[in-house]
């Protein structure tokens, strides 16, 4: 077996080699499942199918999507122009501080301008956080792939920092935790479910970053310097730019992802907000494409994984860990099937 | 006497903390001299860590745990290099790919072992000391063989690159691929075993935190660790030398963290934990600043795939 480069990329093999990765890793999960001694097919029928079979179901799911849609969103934007920001947990995790902090310092009363301060905050402190390392890439050449991936760590701990010390509830029996957010910094769930109103903005989010890439002049220059960087450099297209501009994007989209977990489902700022959303979204972003579109699907698919570990777990007492362990899985088969696309498999005898 | 052992103790520290950053630094170091960028050393150290620590569990011998860790580390390593030199997938997203796999499959891996206590890998005996002096004893008997062991790897795969004929030729395939196989070397072969070799060192790297430096196993032990490797390496501008020094300076880092406490500094130990994260940002700043020095540095072939023309 050997592989013959294509004259042309197969636009149909673009589209298959995602569907082909989720067959496979589907297959490899029935595998693990035995590995594991339990029912491979019960066990599928939980993590696929189960956590979507209700109305609550689905919103739970659209809940999980919001995050990683969001992420991802910020995360493609950056690779199409060819900065890696590994650091959407920790811009994350800092507009979950920011704006948490601004729900703290307002303190119980205040009114309707409550939930957009704190959503303006937590924004900005996702696009401070991703700041940081567009300011070190331009003004240092530090390679944003380990500047970002740092300050997810230094994110962490200041927040692990801020609800063991300064921001923790007199009154909370010595947890780790701040005081419950007041009523009027909470997002407002929708329909006796979970799900907050950001679940839309992150949908609308994918169409606008579908125009920002094909249709504004700063798109077209955040993929000429992905795909072509000398050229961008003749065309005189700023390379500090590309870099200021997509790593402000996806810090402020990640940002957003904070502050409206911690306003939405959780309610508090706690030491763990995230399970791995700013990880397993560079998987959503690859998955759907780099296309706005692609990843909405591809963010469903993996708040499903999400979902679907929380009921194996509770049904199989299986642990927590499939959930990375079947990501990762996903995105080894995905990057493999993408060699059909630039490539043919051609079968030779002897 | 007494300002002896706590300066040696304060160097036996850094010599263990730097450690496994030495091995997997090493071991990275090999892998993009000879022209592959793999970002998953921190997946590598963490399924070597578990896959260590239960080998160890489940055997009794530490022996077999290390071998475990080693051969689990070079199978991820594996994965890696059929999905990036066979298959010519993306390297940078290929090796994040292979960190957050490894990330949950060492969870998987450990869970049975999550928490519990064990002895460490015991010291090596260090002769004549024992008569003359109780208190160098007890400071030297924390230095295990695996610290001996990472300085020792860094003689070896110093003599390697610049001595050994295949060391020669694997900096070639580094540079240049191209030229390299017209010349007739096997360039997927050489970067194959690279790859290997850093998988492998990856792995004991992980097995060195769970059975020696911290001796039990936890979800995400590592901590970053392997991602600190990553910048050591391109701090040392790709020389082992240099790489030995930054990882004392890195372990020296993370000592400080804990002596920080014992010299009276009340601080949070939250903030003091962002302290190797914030060194790692600093020297990356310190030594990427003069661009054309760490492209001049780099090997030039670094990251890019290669397809053998037939």
């Amino acid at each position: 077996m050997r592989l013959e480069k294509r004259e042309a990329p197969s636009a149909a093999m673009l589209w298959a080699a995602p569907l082909l990765a989720a067959v496979a890793s589907v297959v490899l999960a029935g595998l693990l499942f035995a590995i594991l001694r339990v029912n491979p097919f019960a066990a599928l029928r939980l993590l696929y199918l189960a956590p979507i079979a209700s109305a609550n179901g689905v919103a739970e799911l659209a809940l999980k999507m919001t995050p990683l849609l969001l992420c991802a969103l910020g995360i493609a934007i950056g690779v199409r122009a060819n900065v890696w920001n590994i650091g959407a947990e920790g811009q994350f995790t800092m507009g979950a501080i920011a704006g948490g902090g601004m729900a703290l310092a307002l303190g119980p009363t205040g009114g309707w301008y409550v939930l957009p301060l704190m959503l303006a905050a937590g924004i900005l402190g996702g696009m401070a956080w991703a700041a940081i390392a567009a300011a070190l890439r331009v003004g240092t050449n530090a390679h944003e792939i380990l500047t970002t991936l740092m300050l997810n760590y230094v994110a962490q701990d200041i927040l692990s920092w801020l609800v063991h010390g300064p921001w923790r509830d007199p009154q909370g029996f010595n947890f780790p935790q701040s005081k419950t957010f007041a009523a009027a910094a909470t997002l407002p769930s929708l329909w006796g479910t979970r799900l907050t109103p950001i679940f839309f903005v992150a949908l609308l989010a994918a169409p606008c970053a579908w125009v920002l890439l094909q249709r504004t002049t700063a798109g077209y220059r955040l993929r000429v310097t992905g795909l072509a960087p000398a050229a961008a450099r003749y065309a005189g297209f700023s390379a500090s730019g590309t870099v200021w501009l997509s790593l402000l994007i996806a810090g402020g989209l990640a940002g957003l992802a904070g502050i409206a977990e911690v306003a939405g489902p959780i309610g508090q700022l706690v030491p763990t907000i995230s399970p791995g959303y700013g990880y397993a979204a560079i998987i959503v972003a690859f998955l759907g494409r780099l296309e706005p579109f692609g990843i909405v699907v591809a963010s469903a698919l993996m708040a499903l994984l999400y979902l679907g570990a929380d009921g194996l777990q509770m049904h199989m007492q299986l642990p927590l860990s499939l959930t990375g362990t079947l990501q990762g899985m996903l995105l080894f088969l995905l990057l493999a099937a993408d060699v059909l696309v630039a490539n043919r498999v051609v079968w030779r005898r002897g | 006497m007494a300002d002896l052992v706590l300066i040696l103790s304060i160097l036996v520290a850094t010599m263990r903390a730097a450690a496994p950053l030495l091995f997997a630094g090493l071991g990275e170091l090999v892998a993009e001299r000879s022209g592959v960028l793999n970002l998953g050393v921190e997946g590598m150290m963490l399924v070597g860590a578990a896959v260590g620590f239960a080998a160890h569990a489940v055997t009794g011998s530490f022996v077999l745990g290390l071998l475990a860790a080693i051969l689990a580390g070079a199978a991820m390593a594996a994965l890696f290099a059929l999905l990036t030199l066979r298959l010519l997938a993306n390297q940078v997203a290929t090796g994040l790919a292979l960190t957050i796999f490894g990330v949950g499959l060492s969870a998987l891996i450990g869970l049975p072992w999550a928490g519990v206590p064990a002895t460490g890998l015991p010291a090596a005996l260090w002769p004549g000391l024992a008569h003359d002096s109780p208190a160098l004893q007890q400071v030297l008997l924390l230095l295990d063989p695996l610290v001996w062991l990472a300085f020792a790897a860094v003689v070896a795969v110093d003599w390697f690159l610049r001595r050994s004929r295949t060391g020669l030729a694997l900096r070639a395939v580094g540079e240049s691929a191209e030229v390299a196989h017209a010349l007739g070397t096997k360039v997927l072969r050489i970067r194959f075993l690279a790859v290997l070799f850093g998988g492998a060192m990856a792995g004991l790297a992980g097995a060195d935190l769970s059975l020696a430096y911290t001796p039990m196993w936890v979800e995400n032990m590592t901590a970053g660790r392997g991602w600190i490797a990553l910048a050591l390496v391109v701090f040392s501008t790709w020389k082992p030398w240099w790489l030995t020094a930054g990882a004392l300076l890195f372990g020296f880092v993370t000592i400080a963290q804990f002596q920080a406490e014992a010299f009276g500094l009340s601080f949070s130990p939250d903030l003091l934990a962002t302290l190797p994260y914030l060194a790692t940002i600093v020297v990356l700043v310190l030594i990427s600043r003069d661009a054309t020095r760490l492209r001049l540095a780099a090997p030039a072939a670094l990251g890019k795939p290669f397809r053998p023309s037939d």
